[in-house]
């Protein structure tokens, strides 16, 4: 092999183990000090050297213990330089011991769920959980989940050394909680997996290279979870809600990059064997009896799914499903898809009565689904003039050009 | 991990409790006392005097000014606290549920100064 080939050998190897393992060692390193930064420092010192040495040296059989192996001795060093005394003493024990208990095993074992546990954990604040779960198990660079969550790289890296730092001096345990707080400490997990799908579904076109990977990465934490824990039907749900919205990706945009809204997607555009998989998961997670919002959510989609392949009108189902789901969350954004719901039983008066119970909300004065809900439901009514100035507030508030182009449409056409 | 378990509470609606409601009160607290030490988890405890007792000293201009009263005037009052000795931030937040004083008012659970990476 040549050197160049070499070279493009050995940085293909180490872009293959980072894909595949990077959360795995990241966790597995962190795991006994909990020093989150440090194991993230070690490791990508053990990546540039595997640049290095793969090239002359050919890649190693089993990469990831080199990694591993090149990781501990800089952890070690790191730890050595940072402190002293009896501190330091301590750590380097729990540092060479658990080493020695990986040098041992064939396999790294998989801590990469505790580790999320970690980053969700209550004493995270909690806007920077999803950003933490993103770079910290998937090695998303902070300059993309800062864009990605509206934030400047300089503000989301020192919200995340904040994060890794609180875990550590806090001493926030990497551990599956027990029993009794699974479901809820779970729930803040799954927040923050949502949190990044949403944010990656913001693209829905996936034309932004970067957003849409930032949906398939939560899609893989998703996955990863349900198959971690397939007796948590919230775990199930999530990843089921996650697989309908991914399964209409292709539907939600014409050839010419027109936004299209579900009503209007043909469900011969949908990936049918994700639908029937998430159709699955819904029906193992329902067997297990413990309803949750991610379940209801899922059960929603299917109802959508349902209407549209066989035709059937099923919006009393669906006002029910988003009772329940207000119920739960109480959130505003349900209670104005729930409006829209009612609008198709009872006409849009009664939609519009259902969305004033709402209105009161001071966050929804920002939130662009409510002026566009509004719009449509003013519009069906005949009261044109407000469903023209409602359009015109949803317009100004949406960042995608090809729903905002959508929405003007939509407003073009009220007659005057 | 060492960890302080820091009390705060109301101390207006301590003084409208009947004696015997207070007793009870303060026998909580030793019952707990005694669970963190039968644990192996006690480190310290200790009730603090009423924020009235308090006295407050800062050096300004190379001279001390004393003021009376505590340093923050809060409804929530710092009341008494527990040190404790446990593996991890979660075993922490276990203790601080059970302890009265999560029931009368707010337990901060602050660990111990760590050195900075």
């Amino acid at each position: 092999m040549s050197p160049r080939e070499g070279d493009v050998h050995a940085r293909g190897m180490a872009d293959a183990v980072a894909r595949r393992s990077y959360g795995k060692l990241v966790a597995f390193l962190a795991a006994r000090t909990r020093d989150v930064a440090a194991a993230e420092d070690a490791l990508s010192e053990a990546f540039a050297s595997a640049l290095a040495d793969w090239p002359v040296n050919g890649c190693p059989a089993n990469p990831e213990a080199w990694l591993l192996t090149v990781a501990r001795r800089k952890a070690i060093d790191g730890a050595r330089r940072r402190r002293s005394g009896e501190l330091a003493a301590n750590e380097l024990q729990i540092l060479a011991e658990g080493f020695e208990a990986a040098a041992s095993q064939e396999e790294i074992p998989d801590q990469r769920l505790a580790l999320m546990f970690a980053c969700a954990h209550p004493a995270i604040e909690a806007g920077i959980r999803a950003p933490l779960i993103l770079q910290v198990v998937l090695g998303l660079n902070a300059v993309m989940i800062a864009s990605a969550f509206l934030l400047s790289p300089a503000a989301m890296g020192q919200r995340l050394l904040r994060a890794k730092n609180k875990i550590r001096t806090a001493g926030i345990p990497f551990r599956i909680p027990g029993r009794e707080v699974l479901s809820s400490r779970l729930d803040t997990v799954l927040d923050a997996i949502y949190a990044a799908f949403a944010e990656g579904w913001v693209d829905a076109a996936g034309t932004d290279h970067a957003r849409r990977d930032l949906a398939e990465e939560a899609l893989f934490l998703g996955r990863l979870v349900a198959e971690l824990l397939p007796e948590e039907p919230e775990a199930l749900g999530l990843f089921a809600l996650m697989l309908h919205a991914e399964a209409r990706r292709r539907a939600r945009r014409t050839p010419l990059g027109e936004y299209v809204p579900l009503a209007e997607q043909d469900p011969a555009l949908w990936d049918a064997e994700m639908i029937a998989v998430a159709e699955a998961l819904l029906l193992r997670a329902s067997s297990l009896e413990r309803i949750g919002r991610y379940q209801l959510e899922g059960a929603l989609q299917s109802a959508h799914v349902h209407r549209r392949r066989s035709g059937e009108a099923n919006w009393p189902a669906v006002v029910q499903l988003y009772d329940a789901l207000l119920a739960l969350s109480g959130s505003p954004v349900v209670a104005i898809n729930r409006a829209l719901a009612v609008a198709e039983i009872s006409g849009a008066a009664a939609g519009l009565a259902a969305m004033q119970e709402v209105a009161a909300d001071s966050r929804l004065t920002q939130y662009q689904p409510y002026w566009a809900a509004r719009a449509e439901l003013l519009a069906r009514q005949g009261t044109h003039g407000e469903a023209r100035s409602a359009y015109g507030i949803a317009i100004g508030l949406e960042r995608d050009p090809a729903v905002r182009r959508f929405l003007q449409q939509r407003q073009a056409a009220l007659a005057r | 991990m060492q960890y302080m378990l820091l009390l705060y509470a109301d101390e207006k609606s301590w003084e409208t409790f009947a004696p015997a409601e207070q007793a009870e009160a303060v026998a909580a607290y030793m019952a707990y006392g005694e669970a963190l030490k039968k644990a192996g988890v006690y480190v310290a405890a200790n009730r603090l005097g009423s924020s009235g007792s308090a006295t407050t000293v800062r050096m300004a201009e190379g001279k001390a000014q004393v003021l009376n009263g505590p340093y923050a005037e809060s409804k929530e009052q710092l009341g008494g606290y527990f040190a404790i000795d446990v593996p991890d931030l979660d075993a922490a937040l276990s203790w601080a549920a059970r302890c009265p004083g999560a029931h009368h008012g707010i337990v901060e659970v602050r660990p111990f100064w760590t050195d900075p990476a």
